[in-house]
């Protein structure tokens, strides 16, 4: 018999719901195994290697977690809706405020932060019933792809493979999902960062539509690209998540006024009929020579690509109509143009810190202010937003901006263009969704690529045009390879398509259920039980 | 990790890797640090500094992309055509009923103002 934490969010919910289980138990059985598999938290200044343990979280909140809990328990006991999430424990990305607790963004320069405010997609989480245990652990910032440029140390280790990354730069929510610490996470996706870690640690990942969730309390990256996204075990608990936190707010002026659909009502529909594209243009990772000025591809890993190709048999088994040889031609120029504006709207986004209204403030003695904005940055900023911060100045400079960022942004078009045309109700290739690996390779080993921020930001290649064109796509577990490290799958679909994305992944889900590969649990739990 | 290691020796083959040129030489890279207020050791700095001429180098891909001239800056992907948009509200200040928990995050404060040292002037005249 699973242990209560293994169960899905919506079987807890059921349950909870039912009277059959208290949320105080749920929570229980989630922090025994936050105890069990965790090891220590990330700290400032911490020690770098551990071998066996996930290292998701910052700061657990216990005692404010038992304080929930038993608030649902009251409703249910006095006969009242604890709503859809009911006693459901889900974690936070440490880059979301909550309200009296710290919001450290993985940085020393918010070290000491306590938000007086919480973030709505969290206060909606908490409002469906979720209990919250905490925030987990991310790269500095969001600025990576594997954690390990979070300033708290230990950094989340992958629960199939400790030794590897487990992606990032949501990789402590997707670590804690995987290693049943807690049902779901909320992450942000602004160039993958929920999609590539829930493909390298085995889980479901969404990136809404930009503007489907709001970003009020999140601690901003590049504001045109971020989105909030949960990440859940299953299919079915991401549409419920993704039903609680969506919709329009009015504290944040780019959350669409669009009406949230019922996403698990229409989960089972199944895909007879729904045509779901293939494109040549996601079956590698292109690059620039810079020698031939000609540009350049690899072909993803065979096991990689042998899951998508997998995936579309699988989907055209149960009636859709596979479209082959679709053509997204500016998916190869997404990295490029993402490294200017990424980094435009980051280093604007990062001016804020300054050691004057909040944050850590440098220790040394200063002559005058200009000398504690830069002692306090030199002090608080790891090397990733440092840098990020001087490419997006050097970018957005008055006498190169028409050479970079303004052509980034007209790239952005063209890439927007490409989806447009694909997804087009009227025109020639009318897909419901886009079927492609989530990345080019598994979770990479610590180490092996950490201090390589252009091999780095080349791991999101395919999944960073969804970013540029605000399109949603889901990312699904589609199998393991030879080492026993999960592959993904993502599909990706027009403006506000969510619904269709999480019933052709729930279809695609039911239908391997049976697979051997569904059966594997992460090693991190198998060494728990034996 | 094969890929990775594929990549990463043609991005050393192909220059990506070892820039020839340094676009951003040490002098204009100082020049930088100075407007991005920060102050970085000798290590970092040229980390830093390499890294920054290695990323314009995968830049450069831009220049290489047939752009027509009408093409239009997308400012967001997701076109925000006003039926998705929510109305402004009307423009009256709302106060966050937060000033002191706001004020309690401050390093240094003196009563409810916020304290920095010198701010660096020119008398003028």
């Amino acid at each position: 018999m699973p242990d209560l934490c293994d169960l899905p969010a919506h079987e807890l919910a059921r349950r909870i719901r039912g009277g059959e289980l208290s949320a105080s138990d749920a929570l229980d059985s989630a922090l025994a195994r936050v105890r069990a598999a965790d090891g220590d938290p990330g700290r400032l200044d911490g020690p770098r290697d551990d071998g066996s343990k996930v290292h998701a979280f910052i700061t657990l909140t216990e005692t404010r977690a038992r304080g929930q809990a038993k608030q649902v328990d009251a409703k249910i006991a006095a006969g009242e809706d604890p709503g859809p999430l009911a006693g459901v424990p889900f974690t936070v990305k440490d880059i979301f405020t909550v309200e009296g607790v710290l919001a450290t963004a993985g940085s020393r320069i918010l070290s000491n932060f306590v938000s007086p405010y919480t973030a709505t997609p969290v206060e909606r989480l908490e409002a469906a019933g979720g209990v919250m245990l905490g925030k987990v652990n991310l790269d500095e910032f969001t600025y990576g792809s594997s954690n390990e440029s979070s300033a708290y140390q230990p950094a989340p280790r992958n629960p199939w493979d400790p030794s590897r990354v487990p992606g990032g730069s949501s990789g402590g929510s997707a670590a804690a999902v995987a290693a049943g610490e807690g049902a779901l996470s909320l992450g942000t996706d602004t160039a993958g960062s929920v999609r590539q870690p829930a493909a390298f640690c085995g889980v479901v990942g969404i990136k809404p539509t930009y503007g489907r969730v709001s970003r009020y309390g999140l601690i901003a990256f590049g504001s045109s690209l971020d989105c909030p996204g949960p990440v859940a075990r299953n299919v079915r608990d991401a549409a419920v998540a993704l039903n609680a936190i969506a919709g329009p707010d009015p504290r944040d002026s780019t959350a669409a006024v669009v009406p949230v659909p019922d996403y698990a009502a229409e989960l089972e529909k199944g895909v007879k009929g729904l045509r779901i594209g293939l494109s040549p243009d996601y079956d590698k990772i292109s690059y620039f020579n810079h020698e031939t000025g000609e540009l350049e591809s690899r072909p993803l890993l065979a096991e990689i690509a042998a899951a998508v190709v997998h995936a579309a048999d699988t989907l055209a088994n149960l009636g859709a109509e596979i479209v082959e040889a679709v053509p997204l031609p500016h998916t190869a120029y997404g990295i490029p143009a993402y490294f200017v504006i990424s980094r435009v709207e980051a280093a604007s986004n990062l001016h804020r810190y300054d050691g004057v209204k909040y944050g850590y403030r440098t220790n040394a003695k200063v002559e005058d202010l200009r000398e504690l904005y830069r002692k306090t940055r030199a002090e608080g900023f790891g090397s990733q937003p440092k840098l990020r911060i001087l490419m997006g100045m050097y970018v957005s400079a008055a006498q190169y901006s028409e050479q970079y960022y303004r052509r980034a942004l007209q790239v952005r078009s063209l890439i927007r263009g490409d989806f447009d045309l694909v997804f087009d109700s009227k025109g020639k290739f009318q897909l419901d969704a886009l079927l492609a690996a989530t990345t080019p390779t598994t979770a990479f080993p610590v180490g092996a690529v950490y201090g390589d921020t252009v091999l780095m930001q080349y791991a999101d290649q395919l999944t960073v045009p969804a970013n540029h064109a605000g399109v949603p796509a889901i990312s699904l577990p589609a199998g393991l390879n030879s080492e026993r490290l999960p592959i993904g799958v993502q599909l990706i679909g027009t403006d506000f398509s969510e619904a269709a994305l999480f019933r052709i992944g729930r279809a695609f889900e039911a239908a391997t259920e049976a697979e051997a590969w569904r059966r594997e649990k992460p090693s991190v739990l198998e060494n728990l039980a034996g | 990790m094969r890929w990775i290691l594929i990549i990463a020796e043609r991005f050393e083959r192909d220059g990506i890797l070892t820039p020839m040129a340094d676009q951003i030489s040490p002098e204009l890279f100082d020049h930088l640090v100075e407007l991005a207020s920060l102050e970085l050791t000798g290590d970092e700095a040229e980390y830093l500094r390499g890294e920054l001429n290695r990323q314009l180098k995968a830049i450069e891909e831009l220049a290489a992309i047939p752009i027509l001239g009408n093409t239009p800056l997308a400012r967001h992907g997701v076109s925000y055509p006003a039926d998705l948009r929510p109305a402004m509200r009307e423009d009256h200040a709302e106060a966050s009923g937060l000033s002191d928990e706001i004020l309690a995050q401050a390093p240094e404060t003196e009563g409810r103002y916020v304290v920095v040292p010198e701010i660096p002037h020119e008398e003028l005249g």
